[in-house]
Parts: structure tokens; C-alpha cells; sequence
């Protein structure tokens, strides 16, 4: 930035950013210091704002009452297994799109995106009733498999434009060198593309682990992941808010961490490449 | 061994003729460059041969055995490319190992083979290294060094020199001779500079719009010019060309005579031709003048570097009477001289 | 590039993506339409056979139907808005030079990571309860009355709170495209004398065009699909005063088990949907250079 700013500028920049941007952080914010409260403090008027007695009850209560591990665990499950499972059918599929493109590439992109702007409801009904006839409801495997088929398109979408900046001539070059295709793209093309890859994994993560309509209209008790687990605490029952709080924080925490790991990322795999 | 032969080879995307028709014989151990101006085709000659692309019709042998549709894998020829192609995640041992890895032979093999390889590119110090880590003349061994432990069936070169600056260009110019003479392997060496086609060939093939116009030693291309193309590409400076009726003198639609061929004279002769500096360029060895000559318009005249001339001087040109190249109205090089 | 080889084994490859998502997009879809033209209730067994329009007709003629549209479009507009106006503020702000922006981006960003049921929970309980919630204190505070936020202003609520998941996505985009704004253009126009909303009007703006179409564009897409944030806070009530489309067919369909009917409400979703889509393809499509 060579732009010259005087320094009271920056500070009225600074302030009214900050303020901004703390008013924006605040519902997270007062989720955290409420979740380390006891139940009575968190609904005291007035209210305050560090914990009074700072407790740690709440995610033991939270554990107890709606098994915040198993939750969690068919969370991770569920999106990481998607992303994974996503990465093996892409990988070869953006190879082809972006090393062997042919006139219809561009329509092929396009109608797999396309794919992703179907409405869920759409096909909700067909979905549950197939589930319900294969005993998949309430499964983790069910749930990995539909996770796996939305996010598809955003990981090829993403893999396509990554790979697209990897110069065709090394491919070749291993080619010449004797490489068999499993060769040219296990020791040449994802060795490069890790970063792109890495990206992608962590962005589907995300969205996997975010999503909320299948893994709610899915699933119940057993497969259900942290959106149905939360979702499990809409209805208040009695003194509650410092539990919710803890649950929520529980819910959010980790993917928050991964999150701003992954802002870049996250702009060019939503915008399917559009914004980089 | 490593003799290869274009049989009718056809080369179209979609409606665009690449190449129309190319039959080649190129022997075993010959250094042959491809030159010609950008667009001619013979960087997909080289792609064909390599396996990279495939023919539209004809026939590619390698050794009498017909490769034609062997994938690249399969034909045991090694490439340099022009951007080097490096592996970016292996180190400098790493990519030099590749083929041979891919050959699945054995590792105690493979390293003999690597040291060797990078003792004769004078790489040892560098085989930990990343090919990022390395400058362009190394990143250029190395590739070279990877073409060459896998002892292929010719070497397929693609403008390797054009990312290099100029006098890193000329040693490694130097460099590939000595390699070739030293392997004695067939080589394929693609360019656009004539300069680099004439130092190195044994024989060159020059290529216009896909079509092969002429096939030759250096020497041939130089002396004995197959047609009015060859002759403006083949020689530095340019050849100069005259049609209309000097050319007539001469039973020719047009005629061409190469800068290094006046004879320069500040007074005026008989059968001069009458001009006037416009730019002299001195080299300090050569001197070019561009000499705008009347009624034939603008010719670039080489000349010993100790002359000087300046913008406007009056002189007179002599082209040499046994090198005078004659062209018929289809370009084509008249043949009875010069010789 | 490539031979015929390498072009017969890309088509290999990308054989099982486009299989499994030429199934999964066309196998459902077409039952989804079957089912619309059906008397088909999970309550009802006996009623069965072919439905004609009966469905349409009962969906789309229902007020429910006409509500849910509304509030759809109201839901979608009012996101919008807020968050493409709010956004491009945003965008601007954290590309002044400022100190901390490394830790304001995280924090202006971090609503796009909480899960849309947690978002809606902790806005329902921690800020818009009447009686502990944070704008309860704050009136409260002020001297005036708690507002019942999901009661009395159910839809205005639910925008509230999607538009907080959406604002950070937007400004993170726009800053981006912002910051991709070369130095030297700005630098140019300033020397050629534009003031600063010049700048903006004739350089900045112009520049951003396409990635607030392209925000526009995307947003719609998720939008339209709000679920969990309706269901963990107003359950689609009171009434229907909170129900878009989306829901609406949830109603429909797995709460009130009318298979037909909640089809025939899908297969309108997936229509308006479209509608959007092509738009966006479009946007996109302009970009890729296959």
C-alpha cells in the first residue's frame, strides 16, 4: 500500500473498523463468555459481561444430556468422509477437464454446477422416501453419500481451477519420462496440486460440517451430526442459556478455527473460481 | 539405434491442416533441427514424433517399427521442453530419477546412473537442490540430464534455448554439440533461430506454413537454396531481393543476392547499383549498412568494421556475378548457377 | 493437446462424477415430478392414482402457497439488500489502511463459519429474547418496552439473522475483488484529479460490478433454500407468516406427509430456482475459459 493516509485518518478508520467489526463479532462473542457462566447469571439483569463465577458445569451438562461426542464424531465423520470420498471421484474428473479439454468441457462444467443450484426441497421427498426403503435414514454412510453428491461440483469446480494453473508440460514431460496415467497423477499431478487439494479438502469440510437441511431432515438420534444436536436445543427447557451457549460454542469451534484458516480459499471455491 | 521416418504424415485440428503432407528420413545418430517461423508446424512435428499428439493420417516409425499410435510412454524417446518441465516438488536427483524409476530399475542401478549423469552436466553439487532453487542453465541441465539416463532412442529438443539470455544461450549451445557428439544419439532439435539451426544440424528441415521446403546440410541450405523462401530464412542478415526489370536481366522473375555478397565502392562503376546510406549498424568485425538503392528499394549490405559511413553517404553497389540467386514466378530457385 | 489415448481415458475418468451426478440430479427430480401428479399421502394410503394438476392446483391455490412466495421474496430481497449495501461498506472500511486487519477480517468474517442452526439459537436466545436476551437488557436500558422479536416481527427476525451469516461472504468477495483493483489505476485517476466519490462512482464501483453480480447471484442460490434458521427459531409461524418455499414444502411433505402435494411444491422451487440459475450460469460461464 503506498497510499498516504494521515494519521488521524487512520485512526477514524481504525476505530469505526473496529467497531464494525465487534458489533459483527458479538453474538459469537457473547456466546463464548456466556457459555462460562452459571445458568443464573446468564439470564441476570442487568447483565454482565466477564463471568462472575466462572464455571466450566455447562459442557459437562451439555455432554450429559445430548452426547455432544457422538455428535461431533458423525460430524467429522460424515464431512470429512464426504470430502474424501468427493476428492477420489474428482480428482480424475478435473484431471480430464483441465489436461484433455474438449469442446463440450465448458458445457460439462456448467451443467455440474448447475446440479448444485437445485433447490434440496426439490428432490426432498424422492431422497427421503429412498432412504427410508434402503434403511438409510439415520445412517452416517446415507448421509456421507448425499453430502458427498452436493458437494461434488465445488470440488471439481475448485480442483478444475487449480489444476488448470499447473502447466500441461510437466504432465507431458512425465509422459515421455515412461509415466503410466496412475504415475503422471499420483507422482506428478497431485504432488503439485497439494496446496489446491489441501484448500479444497478444508472448504468442504466446512461446508459439510455447516450443512443443514439434509443432516436435519435425515437424520435423529443415532447418525445425527452437530447441526441436528443443536438443533435438538430449540425448545427451551427451563434455565438453559449457558447450556446453549456451551453447546453452541461446542458446535462451532472447531470449524471456526478451520475457517479462518481458509478465507482465500473460501472465495474462490464459492464463487466457483469467478473471484480469485 | 534410433533412425525415424514420416510417412505422409497429416496433421489437422478440426478444419485447420497443421500439416498437410510430410514424409522425412531421418538417420540414426543424425542431429536434425526443425526451423521455421513461428506457426509452421514444427513444434507439432516434434509432438508427433514424441507421441504427445497424435497423426491424423500417415505413418511414424521409429527404427522400422511403426509407433504410430504408441502412446509416449512406449517409444523410448526423451524430450527437453522449452519451459524445462521440472518435477517443482523432487529434487534436482529426484526428477534426473524419474524415468528411471518409472522403468522400475532397480536403486542401486538408478543412482549409478544418476552420478554418472550429473558428473557429465557438472550438477554434483546441486542434486539435493529444488529445481526452483536453481538458475535457468542449471534448470537446463537438469532437464538434459533427465533425457539422458534413460539412454533413449534420439533426444526430442523444443526451443530449449529460447528462455536462456544470450551468452548462457551460446554455451549451451556449444554444450548440446559436445553432448551429441559425445552420445552419438539421434537428435530432434526444434527452433525459430537460424543461427542456432546452422551451428548445430547435421541436417536441417526447414518448415514454412506445414510443409517441409527444404531438407539439408547447412552448407546445402546456405549455397544452394531450394526455393526464395529458404533463401530469406536461411543467412544473417537477410537476403535481399530485387523482382521487376533487374531481375529480367537476369532471365528471372526475381533475384536475390545476400549482403555478405557486394562488393562496396564509394565511386561510381558500370552495372553499380547507385544508393545512399540510410543506417549503418557497426558491429566493430561487420559493419551493416541499409542502403536505400534507386529504383530497387532498401538493401542491407555487410561490409569489413572498418569503414565508417554515415547517414546520407553516397555508394555503389556490385553484387558478386556468381552469387546471384535467380527465382521463377512460383519462388522457385532457378538451378544452372550459381554454384 | 492430447492424442485420441489420452482423449478416450479423460472420457473414462470423468465418467463416474458425471454418472453419479446425472443420476443424482435426474433420478429424484423425475420422481419428485411423478409424485406431483399423484394422490399420494403417507396418512391417506386409500387415496392413490393419478392427481392431474390436483396438487398444483392445491399447492399454489392454497393462501399458504401465495404467503410462502411472498415471504421468500422478502426474504431473499431484504438479504440482499443488507448485505450487498453492508458489504460493500464493509469491503471499503477494511481496505483502508488500518491497524488490526488481519484480526478484523477474522472477526468480520467468522458468521459465515457458525452453523446456520447455531446462528439462529444463539440470536433467538442470546439477543432477541424479550426477557434475557442482549436487545431486551439494551431497551430495557433505554426505558422502553422488550420487543417479543419472533412474535411480533417473525420474518424481519429471520432476515436479521441470515443477513449476519451472509454480510461477512459478501464483504470477504467484494474485498477481494476490491484489493484486486490495481494501485496504479487508482493512483492514475487521483492524479487526474477525482475526488474520492468520484473515484468510487468511476473507478471503484465499476471495477466491482461483477463480483457484486456474481454475490447476488450465489446468495440467491443458498437463500432460497433457508431452512434451519427458520426451523430451530419460528418453526414457519406464527402461522405462516415465517414460511417460505422451502419450508413450506418441508410442511407439507414430511410434516403433514402429502407426498403429492409437497412434490408439486418442490418441483415450483426447483422452477424458480432455475430462473435464477440461468442468470448466474451466465455470470459464470462468461469467466471460464475452457
Amino acid at each position: 500500500m503506498a497510499r498516504n493516509a494521515s494519521v488521524q485518518t487512520k485512526v477514524g478508520f481504525t476505530v469505526l473498523a473496529w467497531a464494525v467489526a465487534l458489533l459483527l463479532f458479538s453474538p459469537i462473542l457473547w456466546t463464548i463468555v456466556t457459555a462460562f457462566k452459571t445458568e443464573a447469571e446468564a439470564i441476570a439483569t442487568p447483565p454482565t459481561f466477564l463471568p462472575l463465577t466462572f464455571t466450566l458445569d455447562n459442557f459437562g451438562d451439555v455432554q450429559d444430556r445430548s452426547d455432544y461426542i457422538k455428535h461431533a464424531w458423525n460430524s467429522i465423520l460424515v464431512s470429512v468422509g464426504s470430502t474424501l470420498l468427493g476428492l477420489v471421484i474428482a480428482i480424475p474428473a478435473a484431471w480430464s477437464m483441465a489436461f484433455a479439454p474438449t469442446k463440450r468441457t465448458k458445457d460439462i462444467l456448467m451443467w455440474m454446477l448447475s446440479t448444485k443450484m437445485m433447490p434440496a426441497v426439490g428432490v426432498l421427498i424422492p431422497i427421503y422416501l429412498i432412504f427410508r426403503d434402503l434403511r438409510l435414514l439415520d445412517t452416517v454412510h446415507g448421509l456421507t453419500i448425499i453430502m458427498t453428491l452436493i458437494n461434488l461440483p465445488i470440488i471439481i469446480w475448485m480442483l478444475y481451477t487449480y489444476f488448470k494453473e499447473i502447466p500441461v508440460d510437466i504432465l507431458e514431460a512425465a509422459r515421455m519420462d515412461g509415466a503410466e496415467l496412475w504415475n503422471e497423477i499420483v507422482h506428478v499431478l497431485v504432488p503439485m496440486a497439494i496446496p489446491g487439494i489441501a484448500s479444497t479438502l478444508l472448504l468442504n469440510v466446512i461446508l459439510a460440517w455447516n450443512e443443514a437441511f439434509w443432516t436435519i431432515t435425515l437424520t435423529s438420534g443415532r447418525a445425527g451430526t452437530l447441526t441436528a444436536f443443536i438443533s435438538s436445543f430449540s425448545s427451551p427447557q427451563g434455565l438453559f442459556l449457558a447450556k446453549l451457549s456451551a453447546a453452541s460454542l461446542l458446535a462451532i469451534a472447531p470449524i471456526l478455527l478451520l475457517g479462518w484458516f481458509s478465507q482465500k480459499q473460501l472465495v474462490r471455491g464459492l464463487t466457483f473460481g469467478a473471484v480469485k | 539405434m534410433g533412425s525415424i521416418t514420416l510417412e505422409h504424415v497429416n496433421k489437422s485440428f478440426g478444419e485447420v491442416e497443421i500439416i498437410p503432407d510430410i514424409s522425412l528420413e531421418i538417420e540414426d545418430g543424425e542431429f536434425v533441427v526443425f526451423v521455421g517461423p513461428s506457426g509452421c508446424g514444427k513444434s507439432t512435428l516434434l509432438r508427433l514424433i514424441a507421441g504427445l499428439e497424435d497423426t491424423t493420417s500417415g505413418h511414424i516409425k521409429l527404427d522400422g517399427e511403426d509407433v504410430t499410435g504408441a502412446p509416449p510412454a512406449r517409444r523410448g524417446l526423451a524430450m527437453v521442453f522449452q519451459s524445462y518441465a521440472l518435477y517443482p516438488h523432487m529434487s534436482v536427483r529426484d526428477n534426473i530419477a524419474f524415468p528411471l524409476k518409472m522403468a522400475k530399475m532397480p536403486q542401486a542401478e538408478i543412482d549409478k546412473k544418476v552420478e554418472y549423469a550429473a558428473r557429465t552436466l557438472n550438477l554434483g553439487s546441486y542434486l539435493d537442490r529444488r529445481p526452483r532453487a536453481l538458475s535457468g542453465g542449471q534448470r537446463q541441465r537438469v532437464a538434459i540430464g533427465r533425457a539422458i539416463v534413460r539412454e533413449p532412442k534420439a533426444f526430442l529438443f523444443d526451443e530449449p534455448l529460447s528462455n536462456l539470455d544470450a551468452a548462457l544461450r551460446v554455451n549451451m549451445r556449444l554444450e548440446i554439440t559436445e553432448l551429441h557428439q559425445q552420445l552419438k544419439t539421434t537428435m530432434i532439435y526444434v527452433t525459430h533461430d537460424q543461427v542456432e539451426a546452422m551451428t548445430m544440424a547435421d541436417r536441417i528441415v526447414v518448415l514454412n506454413a506445414g510443409n517441409v521446403e527444404q531438407f539439408g546440410s547447412p552448407l546445402e541450405l546456405y549455397k544452394r537454396p531450394a526455393n526464395r523462401f529458404v533463401a530469406g530464412f536461411i543467412g544473417s542478415p537477410k537476403m535481399n531481393f530485387v523482382d521487376g526489370p533487374e531481375a529480367e536481366k537476369h532471365n528471372a522473375h526475381s533475384i536475390g543476392v545476400r549482403p555478405e555478397h557486394f562488393a562496396l565502392s564509394t565511386t561510381a562503376g558500370a552495372g553499380q547499383w547507385a544508393g545512399t546510406v540510410n543506417v549503418a549498424e557497426q558491429l566493430g568485425s561487420d559493419t551493416f549498412l541499409h542502403v536505400e538503392v534507386e529504383g530497387l528499394g532498401l538493401m542491407t549490405v555487410r561490409t569489413d568494421g572498418e569503414q565508417t559511413f554515415r547517414h546520407g553517404d553516397k555508394v555503389y553497389l556490385t553484387p558478386a556475378a556468381n552469387r546471384i540467386y535467380r527465382f521463377d514466378a512460383a519462388g522457385l530457385a532457378l538451378q544452372d548457377k550459381p554454384t | 493437446m492430447a492424442t485420441r489415448q489420452t482423449r478416450t481415458l479423460a472420457r473414462t475418468m470423468m465418467a463416474p462424477a458425471v454418472i453419479v451426478l446425472l443420476i443424482w440430479m435426474a433420478v429424484p427430480l423425475a420422481m419428485t415430478i411423478w409424485f406431483s401428479f399423484q394422490n399420494y399421502s403417507l396418512i391417506n394410503p386409500m387415496m392413490t392414482g393419478f392427481a392431474g394438476w390436483g396438487n398444483y392446483e392445491y399447492v399454489i391455490g392454497d393462501p399458504s402457497f401465495t404467503q410462502a412466495l411472498v415471504n421468500t421474496l422478502l426474504l431473499v430481497g431484504g438479504v440482499l439488500l443488507i448485505t450487498v449495501i453492508g458489504g460493500t461498506f464493509l469491503a471499503l472500511l477494511l481496505d483502508q489502511p488500518i491497524w488490526g486487519q488481519g484480526v478484523l477480517r477474522i472477526l468480520v468474517i467468522s458468521p459465515f463459519f457458525v452453523m446456520p442452526p447455531v446462528a439462529a439459537l444463539i440470536w433467538k436466545n442470546g439477543f432477541m429474547h424479550p426477557g434475557y436476551g442482549m436487545l431486551g437488557h439494551l431497551f430495557k436500558a433505554l426505558g422502553l418496552e422488550p420487543v417479543d422479536w419472533f412474535a411480533q416481527y417473525p420474518l424481519f427476525s429471520v432476515i436479521v439473522i441470515v443477513a449476519w451469516q451472509w454480510l461477512p461472504f459478501a464483504t470477504l468477495i467484494l474485498l477481494t475483488a476490491l484489493q484486486s483493483l490495481s494501485e496504479e489505476q487508482r493512483e492514475a485517476a487521483e492524479m487526474d484529479g477525482a475526488n474520492a466519490v468520484n473515484r468510487f462512482r468511476y473507478i471503484i464501483l465499476p471495477h466491482m460490478a461483477r463480483a457484486i453480480t456474481i454475490v447476488i447471484l450465489i446468495q440467491t442460490i443458498f437463500l432460497l433454500g433457508i431452512f434451519a434458521e427458520i426451523r430451530v427459531t419460528t418453526g414457519g409461524g406464527p402461522g405462516y407468516a415465517s414460511t417460505n418455499i422451502t419450508f413450506l414444502v418441508f410442511r407439507t411433505g414430511i410434516l403433514s406427509n402429502d407426498i403429492g402435494a409437497g412434490s408439486a411444491g418442490g418441483v415450483v422451487a426447483v422452477i424458480i430456482a432455475n430462473i435464477v440459475a440461468i442468470f448466474l450460469m451466465r455470470a459464470v460461464g462468461k469467466n471460464l475459459d475452457a
